[in-house]
């Protein structure tokens, strides 16, 4: 098996303090990668250096893509990343309105992705726009009001399901439950799993919450200071974990 | 004549414009940015069209000005005035004798000819900016051709009206590469904008952009498979000159709810009266 | 089956002076295809934590872990998974599992992440609490609100969902009432019979007896006790 994702030596400064300092690794199809540590550890830039939002100032995302095979994505000429964003790539941002057109209709929302790469048909959109919102647990007599009469949780499904509609193969996450309440969480973590099981979607989940990355990634890294200071299997890494911040990170959750 | 240099702009301005105008024409449907100069009216009233208008005249020109369809507008007569004092040209309500025609959200009913300009006031030439507000991104989406996001406004509209509800400014695609609003006429006129003999100028003073169409170029009405675009048109004949082709504009006749239909194109239904047709609100007989 | 070879494990405690705990030493054992091992020793001798070690979720510094064929010491994270999806079962202690997620559906999920559909992976699931003595009112709820037997019943109806050829289980029959320490011994017996490879901690001595067929004192290679 070849890997769908390629990371290496990803580096980026902001001018003299480091973003992220020469991370590597590869993600493999269908695996969930969780990525943890504390504010300021290099973790979005980290994430936003490899969905294509941030330029590193060194290093290569070779990703396996649909069309063209390996490519480096950011060598990549704009078009392509973008059409990559659209089709193959997916991103979940924390806040759902960042995420979505607040002023456009749920169905809308999910119909754009699909219409951005070229679907004509109104009811053919229509329907799959409904399925998606059944998928995510939203009601479908909501297919025609706005995202701001939604709740924080639905909105948040909304996002997933406006994202996944083209059936992207990576899912870039950044706190994807951040904001939201303990039982809206639960919902969503199941919601998640559920549809990274049947899609057979690769993610890679920015998050501060170690409960998040227990359920949903098998494998874990743990950033300090732009520096990737462990990485291995999640429960592994929770329950045994050998780099002294880990341990610190590990043994700082209240337990319940 | 002595007050003003021709056409009331400077050679330079002309200029300009003309540069922005003859790289509109070689790049159908793109918005060329210009210099939109003070003109002696207020935005609204046609600044971009005048500027436009005032580029491309020449002496032996004929100029005619419509509002809606119509000469005879407090807007149309102050600008055919405003050039006639400018300009010096001759200046005519009939649409066949012009060789210049500024226009206010139509496209007169009578076939353009090779050899005269249509030149169009547009209020917002960006057709994507109701649904995304960012300019750097409008702009990115015109170079990467990303229109997705113009579906969704029609989109919007079916789910919302069961049928695709934008009856004007229907946004249309330009030789299958730029999508273009063709100002705010009424989608009746959308199939005229395609293969028309006549050059096509959009000015648009105070978001400062001109665009263009050259004669006999290909222009796409935006659709869905399931919910084709249809050209609309009140389902009437004309009340005075008893037209079916032709658009209607619906008066409003007495405090009783009367009401008659009647072509918005002035120059085309008084032509069809002096010719002998005569609709039922003329005194003529039912003309359906 | 399982095997391991000079495996030794210590714990580094960053946070606490850099304290070293050595917790196993070299240890070497197998156990074949049908055959029930007991992990036995006192309490602290470092039983759960070889069975964490053959699981992968401890790390293991030295030697060798060889299940099916792959060496959980060395493995990629996405290897271990594999492993723990089709080769190698764990029932620990414990019920992990997200709050409102169906019993029925809890017992099922490692048959879905197989690949199996989700009617016969229900299916399976249903004569599995049956087996258990789960009341059927119960299934459609989450395990989160049950008794902790009726928890330990789910989890280990979540361990035997699939044909694991290597089998973990810590634990199994703790806090269980006859009838259902019964049903827990004949699903092991079964296992075994159906050839799989089984490591165990009982401290039920008589359901040891009965199960295993033999026993590996871990004490022997704690450092501190062995002294």
């Amino acid at each position: 098996m070849t890997p769908l994702l390629s990371v290496e030596g990803i580096t980026k400064r902001y001018g003299t303090h480091i973003g992220c300092a020469d991370v590597s690794f590869d993600l493999y199809p269908g695996e969930v990668m969780g990525i943890v540590g504390e504010s300021g550890s290099g973790k979005s830039t980290l994430l936003n250096c490899m969905a294509g939002h941030l330029a590193p100032d060194a290093g290569q995302v070779i990703f396996d893509s649909r069309t063209d095979g390996f490519r480096d994505t950011l060598t990549m000429s704009e078009p392509e990343r973008r059409m990559l964003g659209r089709t193959d790539w997916a991103f979940v941002h924390q806040h759902a309105r960042d995420g979505l057109r607040m002023g456009v209709s749920a169905g809308g929302n999910v119909g754009e992705r699909l219409m951005a790469v070229g679907e004509r048909h109104y009811g053919d959109i229509r329907d799959k726009a409904t399925d998606w919102l059944g998928r995510v647990e939203i009601d479908a007599s909501r297919l025609d009001d706005r995202p701001t009469t939604f709740s924080g949780g639905m909105q948040q499904r909304l996002q997933i399901a406006r994202n996944l509609v083209t059936g992207p193969r990576l899912v870039f996450m950044d706190e994807p439950t951040g904001g939201l309440d303990v039982s809206v969480q639960a919902r969503l973590l199941d919601l998640l799993r559920g549809l990274v099981r049947d899609m057979g979607l690769s993610a890679i989940i920015v998050t501060h919450d170690l409960a998040v990355v227990r359920l949903l990634a098998d494998r874990l890294m743990v950033m300090k200071s732009g520096h990737v200071v462990e990485a291995g299997l999640t429960d592994q890494v929770l329950d045994d974990p050998q780099h002294a911040y880990s341990q610190l990170l590990v043994s700082s959750v209240l337990q319940v | 004549m002595i007050e003003y240099n021709f056409a009331y702009l400077d050679e330079q301005t002309k200029r300009m414009i003309r540069r922005a105008i003859l790289k509109g024409l070689a790049i159908p449907g793109y918005q060329v940015p210009f210099a939109s100069r003070e003109m002696p009216m207020p935005y609204g009233w046609g600044t971009g069209g005048v500027q436009v208008s005032a580029a491309v005249l020449t002496p032996d020109d004929t100029f005619k000005v419509i509002d809606q369809g119509a000469d005879d507008t407090t807007n149309a007569v102050s600008i055919r005035t405003f050039f006639e004092r400018t300009a010096g040209v001759q200046t005519t309500t009939a649409t066949q004798e012009a060789t210049v025609i500024q226009t206010r959200h139509r496209i007169p009913e009578e076939p353009l000819n090779d050899g005269q300009i249509l030149v169009y006031q547009v209020p917002i030439p960006e057709p994507l900016r109701f649904l995304e507000p960012r300019e750097s991104e409008t702009r990115k989406m015109h170079s990467l051709e990303e229109y997705g996001l113009m579906h969704v406004k029609l989109y919007e509209d079916i789910s919302r009206h069961g049928h695709i509800a934008t009856s004007y400014a229907y946004p249309v695609k330009v030789e299958g590469r730029y999508v273009m609003d063709p100002s705010p006429i009424p989608k009746f006129d959308n199939p005229k904008l395609g293969d028309m003999a006549a050059i096509q100028l959009f000015g648009a003073g105070r978001e400062q952009r001109i665009y263009a169409l050259p004669p006999y170029t290909q222009v796409t009405s935006l659709d869905f498979e399931d919910h084709p675009f249809e050209a609309s048109k009140a389902d009437h004949g004309c009340g005075m000159c008893a037209a079916t082709d032709s658009y209607l504009d619906e008066l409003i006749i007495d405090d009783t709810g009367g009401r008659m239909f009647v072509c918005s194109d002035t120059d085309y239904c008084e032509a069809r009266q002096a010719a002998g047709h005569i609709g039922k609100d003329n005194g003529g007989k039912d003309a359906a | 089956m399982i095997e391991l070879k000079n495996v030794s494990k210590t714990f580094t405690l960053h946070n606490q002076g850099s304290a070293v705990i050595e917790v196993i030493n070299d240890v070497s054992f197998a156990v074949s295809a049908g055959e029930c091992v007991a992990l036995t020793g006192a309490s602290g001798a470092g039983k759960s934590t070889l069975m964490r070690m053959i699981y992968g979720n401890y790390l293991t510094q030295a030697g060798e872990i060889r299940i099916g064929g792959v060496d959980m010491v060395q493995a990629e994270p996405r290897e271990v998974i594999a492993l723990r999806r089709e080769v190698l079962g764990y029932v620990s202690q414990f019920l992990r599992v997200v709050p409102r997620v169906a019993t029925l559906d809890v017992v099922a999920e490692p048959l879905r992440t197989l690949g199996v559909s989700a009617d016969e992976a229900q299916e399976r699931a249903r004569g599995l609490l049956t087996r258990l003595n789960i009341p059927e009112r119960l299934w459609s709820l989450s395990p989160t609100t049950f008794s902790g037997g009726e928890q330990q019943r789910v989890n280990i109806a979540q361990g035997f969902a699939h044909p694991y050829p290597a089998m973990l289980l810590d634990e199994p029959t703790a806090s269980l009432d006859a009838a259902n320490r019964e049903v827990v011994l004949s699903l092991i017996e079964e296992a075994k019979t159906r050839g799989a490879a089984i490591i165990g901690i009982f401290h039920d001595e008589a359901a040891r007896t009965r199960v295993c067929d033999r026993e590996i004192d871990v004490g022997r290679f704690t450092p501190g006790l062995a002294a």
